[in-house]
């Protein structure tokens, strides 16, 4: 059962993944990034982070995800230029990516970590619900917390400045 | 499932982000693949909080969630801005940091 649930997820969250890369159409896009952001909640869920998983829809499949379908709207999906700056990029991408992906499964899986092979350990009934998360950013990382408070109140005030309209002073 | 499993799903995820960002051009896109690379990021603490059995992981990827909405809305917000001067929205034609 677990393990089926684990591959729709895996398989709901990287066909979503390529549907991101490979649509031409942005608003297509951004459909597959929606698919993508449930998929890794239920694998959040999976890992019995529930409060994760509840702010990954909440705040990415919520919010952020209508902010990107309202500018997408508004700048309306043009197609791509086939033009290539660089000969082969469309060929050699997909290679670079692969030997990352490689790369990085030797550096993990190779390292000491023991306890990757085994499944995963029993956990105390709470973990990771709302109440955890919460005692710890309040208590131990309460500097953190106050610090990303001020940097979304930076990048919504940085948003309104860059986006919103300017008197023509010149 | 062990934690493996997870890890090897959040590198693939990464790398196909990493994939999307090499041949797209659109900027839209290029942020949509940003936040590819910064989920895979989460899956991988959040895997690895579950390995070690306590939930400060779970914190610092409530946290990377933060930073991405930041980054999501001044880039949306440069977009925008690119839009309203006429400016292609085409990274290989936006080379210059000329206003």
């Amino acid at each position: 059962m677990e393990e089926a649930l684990f591959f729709l997820s895996a398989l709901g969250a990287l066909g979503g993944a390529v549907g991101v890369i490979a649509m031409r159409n942005p608003f297509y896009s951004v459909l597959a990034l929606i698919v993508h952001l449930f998929s890794l909640a239920s694998l959040f869920l999976l890992l019995t982070s529930a409060f994760v998983a509840a702010a990954q829809v909440v705040v990415y499949a919520g919010a952020v995800m209508v902010l990107y379908v309202f500018v997408v709207a508004y700048v309306g999906g043009g197609g791509e230029s086939a033009w290539e700056p660089i000969p082969g990029q469309r060929f050699l991408a997909p290679l670079l990516g692969i030997a990352l992906f490689v790369e990085l499964s030797v550096a993990v899986l190779s390292s000491s970590l023991l306890a990757l092979g085994t499944d995963r350990p029993d956990v105390k009934a709470g973990f990771g619900d709302p109440a955890a998360i919460g005692t710890l950013l309040l208590e131990k990382f309460l500097l953190p917390f106050e610090a990303s408070s001020l940097l979304l109140l930076l990048a919504a005030v940085g948003a309104i400045v860059l986006a919103g309209r300017r008197r023509e002073a010149a | 499932m062990t934690i493996e499993w997870f890890v090897v799903l959040s590198a693939l995820l990464f790398a196909t982000g990493a994939i999307g960002i090499l041949i797209r051009r659109s900027p839209l896109v290029i942020l949509l693949c940003l936040e590819l690379m910064l989920n895979a990021g989460n899956l991988a603490l959040v895997a690895f909080s579950r390995m070690v059995g306590n939930e400060e992981g779970q914190v610092f990827a409530v946290i990377v969630m933060v930073v991405a909405a930041c980054e999501v809305v001044v880039g949306l917000g440069l977009i925008v801005a690119i839009f309203r001067r006429r400016l292609p929205l085409n990274v290989d034609d936006l080379r210059e940091l000329r206003g």
